[in-house]
C-alpha cells in the first residue's frame, strides 16, 4: 500500500503487519470492533487521543498515521517553495517536514499568509483603478479646484472687470467652494473605508466555503426544510460573498427537496456511493445525486468526499476539499482532471479513476459532469459549469489509473504533454514545456 | 466677428471663466455641456478650436473626438481635450486618438489662452 492511503487504510495495514486482531486491537483503545472496522475502511475520521490511543497499540508514531493533515502541509509547503523557484530544496519537503514539524506549519501558515495578503493588495488595487466612487469624488474635487483656480485668477488679474461680473464670479468661487468642502468630506470618508473593505475581502467563494465547511459542507437546516434566504442572511457573510452563498444554498434547498436525505443516505449507503447506480436507482438527476453525495452529513459513517465546480472558463467557485487532493483557487490546477475534460464533452458523464504523484501516490475515483445551468435561450451562449465528485480509495479496479497533479508548479510527472509550466526545481523536470 | 471656439464642457463654473478668458482674448466662444449631442453642435456651427472635456454626461470626450476625426468636416479641427491631472493613460489615449493638444486639469487661465492661440496659428 502506497504511503499516501489515508488514516485507517494505514491502521489497517499497520495492525496487519503486527498480526494483530482487529477485536483485540479495538478492547485495548476501548472501542467496539465494528467501530475500529469503520475507522479502517476510512468510513470515520479520528484523530486526537483515538487515533494517539491507536498509533501507541500498534506501535508507530502518531504522525506517520495521521498522514492527511501532513499531506496538506506538504502541498502548501511545496507550493510556497513555487513562489522562490529553483532556490528551495524542495526535493528534501517531506525530509524538512518530518524532522520539524513546526517549521513545516509555520511555513504553510506563512504561504497562505502571503497569500491573503496578496488578495488584500489587488482588491485595494482595483479599487483604487476601477472604482467609479473614488473616480467621481477626484473628478468632483479637480472640477471645482480648476473652476476656483480659474475664477480666482480672474479676480486677481490686471484687467478691469464690472461689478455684475466681479459680483457672478465671487458667488462661482462661494458655490465651488463648498462644493470642495463636500467632495472632501465624501472622499475623505472613502479613503477611510479600507479597513472595512478589507474586513470582507477575498474571494467570495472562500468565504462561502469557509461557512460551508464549518459543518462539513451538510447544511442540516436545509435538510428540514429552512428558507435558504434566512440561513444565508444568519451565517454572517457580506456583499457578494453572502450573494454566492444564497445561491449555493438554494440550489442546496431544490436538491434535499427532491432527494430527502434519510431515504438518499441509506440508498448511498447501499450502492456503495456510486452516482450512476444512485440516479438510477432513485429516479434523480445525475448532478443532483453528485452534490447530495458532496452534502451528505460528516460523523455519520460516509466515507471523505470531495467535490469541486468550475465555471465555463476553469475558474474553480466551489470547492469541498478532501485529504491528498488539493484544489489551489488561484494559479490553475491540473488540467488533466476530469473537472475539465468534462467541460469540452457537456452532458457526457466522465468516471475516472486517477492517481496523484509519488511519493504519496494516492488514487481517487472521480466522477465529473458537465452542463448548462440557468435558462436555456435561443442565441445566447449558455452558462455552462463543470462539476466533480472526488472520492479517496477507490478499490482496485483493474486497469491503471491516469496520473494527475495538484498544479503544474509542484507536479513532478516528467512526460506529461499537458503541463503549461516547467515545474518548480527538485519536484520535476525543469523544462517540460 | 472673431475666429469661434466651442468649448463641450459640463461644469457651469469652468465654462464660465474659460469662456471669460477667451472672449477677452478676441474669440468668440461657444459653449454646450452634453456628450451625446455635442457632434451636432460641432458640424451646426462649425468651430475653429474645439475645447472638449473627457468626463461629459451621455457620452465620453475619447468617443465625440473619435467622431471628429472621422469626419470630413471636423477631421483637422484642433482639438484640445481637457484631461485630469495624473490621468496619464486619458492622455495618451487623446493623443493616440487624434487630439491635438491636451491641458490637464486645474489649468491657470494663461495656459487655456496660450493653447487656443497656438492652436489656431498651427
Amino acid at each position: 500500500m502506497s504511503s499516501g492511503s489515508l488514516v485507517g487504510s494505514r491502521i489497517r495495514e499497520k495492525r496487519l503487519d503486527r498480526g494483530l486482531r482487529q477485536a483485540a486491537v479495538a478492547e485495548t483503545v476501548g472501542i467496539s470492533p465494528s467501530y475500529l472496522n469503520l475507522i479502517e475502511h476510512n468510513r470515520r475520521r479520528i484523530g486526537g487521543k483515538l487515533l494517539a490511543d491507536l498509533a501507541r497499540v500498534l506501535e508507530v508514531d502518531t504522525a506517520l498515521l495521521a498522514d492527511g493533515a501532513e499531506r496538506e502541509m506538504l502541498d502548501e509547503m511545496r507550493s510556497a517553495a513555487a513562489s522562490m523557484g529553483d532556490r528551495v530544496e524542495v526535493e528534501r519537503t517531506e525530509e524538512l517536514a518530518a524532522r520539524y514539524p513546526g517549521w513545516g506549519a509555520l511555513i504553510a501558515l506563512q504561504a497562505r499568509r502571503i497569500a491573503a495578503l496578496e488578495e488584500k493588495s489587488r482588491i485595494l488595487t482595483d479599487r483604487i483603478s476601477y472604482d467609479p466612487q473614488l473616480a467621481g469624488s477626484l473628478h468632483e474635487v479637480i472640477s471645482a479646484v480648476s473652476a476656483i483656480r480659474s475664477t480666482a485668477s480672474i479676480l486677481v488679474g490686471p484687467e478691469d472687470i464690472d461689478s455684475d461680473w466681479q459680483r457672478r464670479f465671487h458667488e462661482n468661487i462661494h458655490s465651488d467652494s463648498l462644493r470642495l468642502a463636500n467632495s472632501s468630506e465624501a472622499l475623505i470618508t472613502y479613503l477611510e473605508a479600507p479597513e472595512a473593505v478589507l474586513e470582507h475581502s477575498g474571494s467570495p467563494f472562500e468565504a462561502v466555503e469557509a461557512y460551508l465547511a464549518k459543518s462539513g459542507f451538510h447544511v442540516a437546516a436545509l435538510e428540514n426544510g429552512a428558507d435558504p434566504a434566512i440561513i444565508a442572511k444568519e451565517a454572517g457573510l457580506q456583499g457578494p460573498a453572502e450573494k454566492v452563498l444564497l445561491r449555493v444554498l438554494e440550489v442546496y434547498a431544490d436538491d434535499a427537496a427532491a432527494l430527502p436525505l434519510a431515504a438518499f443516505e441509506k440508498t448511498a449507503r447501499t450502492l456503495n456511493y456510486d452516482p450512476a447506480a444512485l440516479a438510477q436507482s432513485l429516479d434523480a438527476r445525475l448532478p443532483q445525486v453528485m452534490r447530495r453525495l458532496a452534502q451528505l452529513p460528516p460523523q455519520r459513517g460516509h466515507p471523505p468526499m470531495g467535490f469541486v465546480v468550475c465555471d465555463a472558463s476553469g475558474a474553480l467557485i466551489l470547492i469541498k476539499s478532501v485529504p491528498g487532493f488539493s484544489m489551489p483557487r488561484t494559479g490553475g490546477a491540473c488540467p488533466l482532471w476530469p473537472l475539465y475534460g468534462a467541460l469540452s464533452r457537456p452532458h457526457q458523464p466522465i468516471r475516472v479513476d486517477v492517481q496523484m504523484p509519488a511519493p504519496n501516490a494516492t488514487r481517487f475515483l472521480c466522477f465529473a459532469l458537465a452542463e448548462p445551468v440557468g435558462p436555456v435561450v435561443f442565441d445566447v451562449p449558455s452558462a455552462l459549469q463543470s462539476m466533480m465528485l472526488v472520492l479517496p480509495d477507490p478499490p482496485e479496479s483493474g486497469s491503471e489509473p491516469q496520473g494527475v497533479g495538484l498544479s503544474c508548479r509542484i507536479c513532478p510527472r516528467p512526460a506529461c504533454r499537458s503541463r503549461r509550466e516547467p515545474a518548480i526545481g527538485g519536484v520535476g523536470p525543469k523544462s517540460e514545456l | 466677428m472673431g475666429k469661434r471656439v466651442l468649448l463641450i464642457e459640463d461644469e457651469p463654473n469652468i465654462i464660465e471663466a474659460i469662456s471669460f478668458i477667451l472672449s477677452r482674448d478676441g474669440w468668440t466662444v461657444h459653449t454646450h455641456e452634453d456628450g451625446t449631442s455635442a457632434m451636432a453642435k460641432v458640424l451646426a456651427l462649425p468651430p475653429d478650436v474645439i475645447i472638449l472635456d473627457v468626463m461629459l454626461p451621455g457620452r465620453s470626450g475619447f468617443d465625440i473626438l473619435r467622431d471628429l476625426r472621422d469626419n470630413e468636416v471636423t477631421k483637422a479641427t484642433p482639438v484640445m481635450m481637457l484631461t485630469a491631472r495624473g490621468q496619464d493613460k486619458d492622455r495618451e489615449l487623446a493623443m493616440r486618438l487624434g487630439a491635438s493638444l491636451f491641458m490637464t486639469k486645474p489649468f491657470s487661465n494663461e495656459e487655456v489662452r496660450n493653447h487656443v492661440r497656438n492652436l489656431m496659428e498651427a
